[in-house]
């Protein structure tokens, strides 16, 4: 019997692990990794919820999560590869065209 | 179901429009084809226009006396409806306004008529013939507008066409406005409009007040609404009511003070002053004061005013009348003389009496001026024949002083100016007897609540025989004073033939309203409208002293004039005995030389002083420059140096330069690295995670 | 009591935390993928400890199948070269560490002093509860519409991809 709190908290580890990755990291393949850590973060508290509370609506959400993140990643790394043949690397921070 | 049922069902009331549209529809015509039309078709059609209305106005009349005289209103459209205030122009036909249309109507066809042959050689001898058409337009316009005044079931739509009748006769008193009353070129015309006008508008104005404070107290200007109200009102409004009503009548019917401008209206072609100036417009006051009878007769105090101005006027004008020249003026002053006998009458409360003399007055005032006309036109038309081929002198056909023995070459107009004046001058059994008579008994039955109007009238009545007996004497009899008089001409047909329909009813026109019991028809016929009165039996004593002063009047006349007819060149017999007396009727009174001195002339010089003085030098130069340029230089100079610069342009500055400023800072926040966005994103995570943990 | 499950949950907790830290401290971005492959596995076992076995396959077999090999490609393709050292942003991570730790004080707040969540996993949860018959009840009953608009959304990313890195007007590389 474990309660629900503590997979919460480890679910909120995960994600603040991911965020600090996306804020440290300049490899973009790093910080895209660590969104999906952070959406993983989410769907492990969906699936404690749906445990804890019998119900099994949060299971279905967080199998749309794992489609969109599939579209996302897809999507996410085509941009990747046009950025790398553009920039020759993929340093986020060299990518500051936006720069005010 | 035939004409009497017809009439008996009140369906010919709806034809009340038709009375302002059929002259209006003459006027169009006239004005958009006249200029193709030859002059018979022009009046034709106009005579046509008026001729339709009258019989409409009969139809309206028959149709009347079918329902017993009662009152019937036909709207006809509706005009402004603003909250409380709603005018609509709705016609009223009963027994008082169809007496009204009657007159108008028929008297002015008969003059529609006589204008024809009248404004033929008018036109020719002024040498103008497209205004031909203009006159018949005007007349027919004027029909029109009288029609909308007399048919108007308000004091509005009365106002409407009192209005409107004030323009035409502006518009007609100088028709020939490029003219002086001699057929010289000078604005003389021109100017006798001008002053009609005015004067009438200080009337107006009057009107107006009344107006207003009947809408103010009454809420209405319906007829029927505000007199149903009469009762309850205070004594003071009505009073006001009736007496500024009162200023609108002394401009509208040329009443002491505002008569003036009559006489010089008469610079008006003949028919003009025949139609407006004597039988129609003028007793447009005299109507008013009818048709508010059951406010005046609420307010014994103003009636003594109407009754005091009328009889003054009926004396003043009587007395100039005497002393004047032109055939035309004797019969203008006769004309306020006359109005006098009715505002007197109308006011005692006689109204009965009042729309009688009205009637009566004019058929034979319009004859009078008509044949008047025929006779200035015969002067003119053996002046023609003398001065054919020479240059025509200065000549003045109007002036009595250059006629003489006319009734040799004019024998119908003789015989039709003598019908007239008899009746003018009340002799039995012409119209103006019965009509005058009852007047004056009116005057004596009411003389304690009206002292001195009694005596006032018959002086008045005195003197009308005798100056109308001077005219007869003066033109028609003794010795041709000018070469034009041996050789003036009798008028053709087409201006006779009226003449002679005016003059049976001039000499018939009694029987309206006879003093004697069952032939009391008018009285009987307003009573509808007005209220049942008793009719007034004949009083010998008045009527026996009225026709004794008539004829020794005109004994008198013939004394003086008749007996020792006047040489060319020779001054009037009166002047010696009367001596300064005379010379004051000769000049109406300076009254006009008083107006002048008393009003015009400080007007003239308070507008003087105001446009140069006040306006120029002080308004204009000192305040305009000093005051204003200056001041707004000044001030413009303050709002741009020290306000402007230092203060509303420092502010802007003050932004754009804060702006920068911040902009460079804010600027660097937007550095475009992804990760330092996701910083603050993580950054207001954070905060606002705290905010709702701790709040 | 310290139970079977609560043992295995902490050992499985340490591993995963240990496997995310790894993936962000790696200086190489192959070894990033792969402690996140391990990470996911470990959240896949999670999931079957909850009662979600059908969640769990779908974690294995897309997530770390399907999605890291496409990460491991796309690394393999574009290289492993270390970032060259940059000036810029130094105060980044200072920041974010700060940041972090006082989102974990908010969180350790809000889970463990707050208790705004309650209740203990059921251990032994219904037969068919997280069974792909339950699930596939439900996704083509209930969630019907949302199921079909991600379809569509995959479509679009499949699209979106292949305009982003094919070049189809044959343009350069």
């Amino acid at each position: 019997m474990v309660p629900v709190t503590y997979y919460v908290a480890l679910s909120a580890v995960l994600f603040i692990i991911g965020a600090m990755g996306v804020l440290v990291r300049r490899n973009a393949l790093i910080i895209f990794m660590s969104v999906e850590l952070m959406l993983n973060a989410a769907n492990l508290a969906f699936v404690a919820f749906a445990s804890v509370n019998n119900i099994l609506d949060g299971q279905i959400f967080v199998f749309f999560i794992i489609a969109v993140a599939a579209a996302e990643v897809a999507v996410g790394l085509a941009l990747i590869v046009a950025i790398f043949r553009t920039k020759k690397s993929i340093d986020v921070d060299q990518i500051n065209m936006l720069k005010g | 179901m035939n004409f009497s049922e017809v009439a008996n069902t009140g369906l010919f009331f709806n034809l009340a429009p038709l009375l302002v549209f059929l002259p209006l529809i003459g006027m169009l015509i006239n004005m958009i084809f006249g200029g193709k039309m030859s002059e018979k078709a022009i009046g034709t059609v106009a005579s046509l226009a008026s001729g339709s209305a009258f019989v409409v106005a009969l139809l309206l009349a028959y149709s009347l006396s079918a329902v017993h005289g009662q009152a019937y209103t036909v709207p006809f459209a509706e005009w402004i409806h603003i909250g409380e205030l709603q005018l609509d122009w709705t016609f009223r036909v009963d027994t008082l306004s169809a007496v009204m249309m009657l007159v108008v109507s028929g008297v002015g066809t008969l003059i529609h008529i006589y204008a024809i042959g009248y404004m033929h050689e008018d036109v020719r001898f002024k040498d103008d013939l497209r205004r031909f058409r203009r006159f018949f337009v005007f007349l027919n316009l004027f029909i029109a507008m009288m029609m909308i005044l007399v048919s108007g079931d308000s004091y509005l739509m009365l106002f409407v066409g009192w209005e409107g009748v004030g323009l035409c006769s502006f518009l007609l008193i100088g028709f020939w406005y490029d003219f002086d009353t001699l057929g010289q070129k000078s604005t003389a015309n021109a100017e006798a409009g001008k002053k009609a006008f005015i004067a009438n508008r200080i009337g107006d104005f009057g009107f107006l007040l009344a107006i207003f404070t009947t809408f103010w107290h009454f809420g209405s200007l319906q007829f029927d609404e505000v007199f149903a109200q009469a009762g309850h009102q205070p004594a003071t409004v009505i009073t006001a009511i009736t007496l500024f009503m009162l200023i609108g009548v002394t401009g509208k019917s040329a009443q002491v003070p505002l008569y003036v401008w009559l006489p010089d209206a008469m610079a008006g072609p003949t028919p003009v002053s025949a139609l407006i100036h004597a039988a129609t417009m003028v007793t447009a006051g005299v109507y008013l004061v009818v048709r508010s009878a059951p406010l005046y007769s609420a307010v014994p105090g103003a009636q003594y005013i109407v009754a005091m101005i009328g009889a003054v006027t009926a004396l003043f004008a009587a007395t100039i009348a005497v002393g004047q020249y032109d055939i035309k003026k004797v019969l203008a002053y006769s004309t306020i003389s006359q109005l006098g006998f009715m505002v007197a009458a109308v006011g005692m409360g006689a109204y009965v009496a009042g729309i009688f003399h009205l009637a009566t007055h004019a058929f034979f005032k319009a004859l009078l001026f008509l044949s008047a006309g025929s006779i200035i036109l015969g002067m003119e038309r053996g002046h023609h024949h003398l001065a054919h081929g020479h240059d025509e002198e200065v000549f003045d056909p109007g002036d009595m002083r250059n006629m003489g023995n006319l009734r040799k070459q004019m024998p119908v107009t003789f015989w039709l100016y003598m019908a007239g004046t008899l009746a003018l001058a009340g002799i039995f059994p012409f119209a103006g007897f019965w009509s005058k008579d009852e007047i004056l008994l009116d005057a004596k039955l009411h003389a304690e609540h009206f002292p001195g109007v009694y005596a006032l009238l018959s002086i008045a009545a005195f003197l009308t025989a005798f100056y109308m007996g001077r005219q007869i004497w003066m033109v028609f009899f003794g010795k041709e004073r000018t070469d034009v008089a041996k050789h003036a001409k009798e008028s053709p047909p087409v201006m006779t033939v009226p003449l002679m329909v005016l003059a049976a009813l001039a000499v018939l026109g009694g029987a309206l309203n006879l003093p004697f019991e069952g032939f009391h028809n008018l009285g009987h016929w307003l009573g509808y409208t007005l209220g049942e009165v008793e009719g007034l039996a004949l009083d010998l004593g008045v009527a026996g002293i009225s026709t004794i002063l008539a004829l020794v009047a005109i004994g008198i006349s013939w004394l003086i004039y008749g007996r020792n007819p006047l040489k060319e060149g020779q001054p009037d017999p009166l002047k010696k005995p009367l001596g300064f007396l005379f010379t004051g009727m000769e000049n109406k009174w300076f009254v006009d030389e008083g107006y002048k001195a008393v009003i015009i002339t400080p007007f003239e010089k308070l507008a003087k002083f105001l446009s140069i003085t006040l306006d120029w030098n002080f308004w204009h130069d000192w305040f305009h420059n000093s005051v204003i340029f200056a001041g707004f230089q000044s001030f413009a100079r303050f709002l741009s140096d020290p306000v402007d610069m230092g203060i509303i342009n420092a502010i802007a500055d003050g932004l754009a330069s804060l702006t920068q400023r911040s902009s460079e800072g804010l600027r660097r926040i937007q550095n475009g690295f992804v990760r330092s966005y996701a910083l603050s994103v993580l950054l207001g995570v954070v905060a606002i995670l705290g905010y709702l943990l701790f709040k | 009591m310290m139970t079977i499950d609560l043992i295995l949950f902490l050992i499985l907790a340490v591993v995963a935390i240990a496997t995310a830290l790894g993936m962000l401290v790696s200086r190489n971005a192959v070894y990033s993928a792969l402690f996140l492959v391990l990470n996911f596995a470990t959240v896949a076992v999670f999931y079957l400890l909850l009662g979600a076995p059908f969640i769990a396959l779908t974690q294995v077999t897309v997530y770390a199948g399907a999605i890291m090999v496409l990460f491991l490609f796309v690394i393999m393709l574009l290289g492993t070269d270390e970032l060259p050292e940059r000036k810029v942003l130094n105060w980044q991570k200072p920041m974010a560490i700060f940041l972090a730790l006082v989102l974990m004080a908010e969180g350790v707040y809000l889970i463990f002093i707050q208790k705004s969540a309650s209740g203990l996993i059921n251990n032994a949860p219904g037969a068919d509860f997280g069974s792909p018959q339950a699930i596939g009840d439900m996704l083509f009953n209930k969630y019907l519409l949302p199921f079909e608009v991600t379809s569509i959304l995959l479509l679009v990313a499949m699209v979106g991809a292949i305009v982003l890195t094919g070049n189809m007007k044959g343009g350069q590389s």
